[in-house]
């Protein structure tokens, strides 16, 4: 299991990946990357769906029932937009000038 | 059926490597529709994965749960406008750090309860595991250690205020909420919640864990992320949204680190230096620091008189701002939230095509902030179908203005307004603006006189090389197009 050090190792390289993917960016993709990040934290479905599998009392299901529901709503919302916006991103290169040539 | 607990490590491994290898992929336009493909790819994997895991229960629930949100979601998403994608992010990271918050929420419910049946039959049963207790059908958790108790109460707060700041911006930005809520010691009230929330997360935190001081603790934690978010007008969600999604990244690491979950981890605390970094950006390009997004509202900050702008507006007929363009060398068109508002970016695209195949060089230049947050503008311009390698960035395009025979202006207002730098008194001056003042002729598609998004005038309007075009944005991008498309015979 993971103990403190090696939990902080993780944090802090995984943090410096985050930091360095984004640091390089053209602002033209900014909103969809932050589109695609929100979609990236949506593995809390993966930890809602672990909180639901282990709820025993009354309470313990409805606070799940709701993670998991929330979870999956950020998952998959984060996803069909994120997608949406990166689907209409093309180039006039690699089909030279078929517009301007007429 | 359950898989052995190593193939769902593996699945883990593989899906933050997805995650990390799609981000990168989102980083350059060229890949970036394979980026979120490979992402999405390794959520499938990691969800399936866990839905596998050997000591799971109440798997019926579990599925009835993400086949709803799933459905919802993908549904709203689909028909979503591309104007309105700001908001519906606010609205699904909203729900990612409600998720995260139900986490922290189920983690320390179930240790309180676990305490309440040891408290209450303290030496019934001495040798008895507590998952044998008769009491509210709580069963016995492990402990959490200090470091997991602090940081899944930490990851509960942040993950609260997430979920109803992100809310509530989401209402601000569907127009549901047009008003700012200030009101008198409201930074006090703030202050009060957020300390009352950390006390109490503190008490959580180091054992003083009951069901009451855990909903107390979530109610301050919800009603803080409200508070702070309410005063905040509609031009700085943006940067809001983006923090609010740094935030849930946060939650969703330290929550992962209670449930020992790497793939959490890794990708929860990828995503919270990302978006801190992506929040910083947005701030600096709106010359704005996120203290002052936060804990200062637009406007309120002014001090002194705006300087009085002489001259007149003057306006332009359809006719002469399209032969204008269509002899001109080198146009520039500068579009705004305004155009995408009229759904005139396709008029706008169409207008382009003709003039580009006239021999006019044709650019379309992008402040930072355009649309509703940076890089919106873009996402608009590719619907219309706009190539990506005609779209220039502020500081590019910003040399290029004094040899620009004419630009075009439709739908911006306060990002090429020249008050930005010359009226210490401005509220957007220090601002970094698109100079289109510097173009020999510049032509302003306007609906009418009024004001832009944060009300400020624009000088530009007044300036000699000026010419106003009166209009809705899509009609008058219809007219410059009949226009020119009699130019041509």
């Amino acid at each position: 299991m993971l103990d403190g050090f090696l939990a902080l190792y993780i944090f802090m390289l995984a943090a410096f990946t985050g930091y360095e993917i984004i640091a390089r960016v053209p602002v033209i993709l900014h909103t969809p990357l932050m589109s695609g990040s929100n979609f990236i934290h949506g593995i809390v479905l993966v930890g809602a769906m672990i909180a639901l599998g282990h709820a025993h009392t009354s309470f313990e299901l409805a606070i799940g029932f709701i993670g998991v529901l929330l979870g999956a709503g950020n998952a998959a919302g984060g996803y069909v937009v994120t997608e949406r916006m990166l689907e209409m991103f093309k180039t006039s290169k690699p089909a030279p000038d078929s517009k301007e040539a007429k | 059926m359950a898989w052995p607990q190593t193939l769902i490590d593996a699945c883990y491994f593989i899906a933050a490597l997805l995650f990390i290898l799609g981000l990168k992929r989102m980083s350059s336009p060229r890949t970036a529709r394979g980026g979120i493909v490979w992402a999405g790819f390794g959520m499938l994997l990691a969800v399936v994965a866990t839905l596998l895991l050997p000591d799971m229960q109440n798997r019926g629930l579990i599925v009835a749960a993400v086949l709803i949100g799933v459905s919802a979601a993908w549904w709203s998403g689909r028909r979503v406008a591309m104007t309105a994608m700001p908001q519906m992010v606010a609205l699904y990271n909203g729900m990612g750090g409600g998720a995260a918050a139900a986490i922290g929420a189920s983690e320390l419910v179930s240790h309180a309860q676990d305490l309440a049946v040891r408290v209450v039959a303290p030496n019934t049963f001495p040798l008895m595991p507590e998952s044998w207790s008769p009491l509210h059908g709580a069963t016995a958790v492990a402990p959490l250690s200090p470091v997991a108790l602090a940081l899944g109460v930490l990851g509960a707060l942040i993950g609260s205020v997430s979920f109803s700041g992100s809310l509530i911006a989401f209402a601000k930005l569907q127009g549901w909420l047009d008003r700012r809520f200030v009101f008198p010691g409201q930074q006090i009230v703030n202050l009060l919640v957020l300390a009352g929330a950390v006390v109490i997360g503190v008490m959580l935190a180091t054992g003083h864990l009951t069901i009451a001081l855990v909903c107390a603790f979530f109610v301050l934690a919800l009603l803080f992320g409200l508070l702070m978010t309410l005063p905040i007008g509609g031009a700085d969600m943006p940067v809001v949204i983006s923090l609010y999604n740094a935030f849930t990244g946060l939650a969703v690491a330290f929550e992962g680190y209670v449930l020992q979950n790497e793939a959490m981890i890794i990708a929860g605390m990828v995503v919270g230096a990302a978006g801190t970094l992506l929040t910083q950006l947005m701030a600096k390009a709106m010359n704005r620091s996120i203290g002052n997004v936060l804990f200062g509202s637009f406007g309120a900050v002014v001090g002194g008189e705006a300087q009085a702008i002489s001259g007149s507006q003057k306006p332009i007929e359809a006719a002469d701002a399209a032969v204008m363009m269509a002899y001109a060398e080198r146009v520039v068109i500068v579009p705004g939230y305004g155009m995408a508002v009229a759904q005139a970016q396709h008029k706008v695209w169409e207008f382009a095509q003709l003039l580009i195949s006239r021999g006019v060089k044709v650019k379309f230049a992008i402040h930072p902030v355009a649309g509703r947050m940076p890089g919106h503008m873009n996402v608009l311009l590719a619907e219309a179908g706009v190539p990506y390698d005609l779209i220039v960035d502020m500081e590019d395009i910003n040399p290029e203005f004094p040899v620009t025979d004419v630009a075009l202006v439709i739908g911006a207002n306060d990002v090429v307004n020249p008050v930005a730098k010359t009226d210490p008194a401005s509220p957007i001056y220090g601002m970094p603006i698109l100079d289109v003042a510097d173009a020999k002729q510049v032509i302003v598609v306007k609906r009418g006189k009024g004001t832009g998004f944060a009300g400020i005038e624009n000088a530009l309007f007044y300036a000699d090389n000026a010419r106003m075009l009166y209009g809705d944005g899509q009609a008058a991008a219809g007219q410059l197009v009949a226009e020119l498309k009699t130019l041509d015979g």
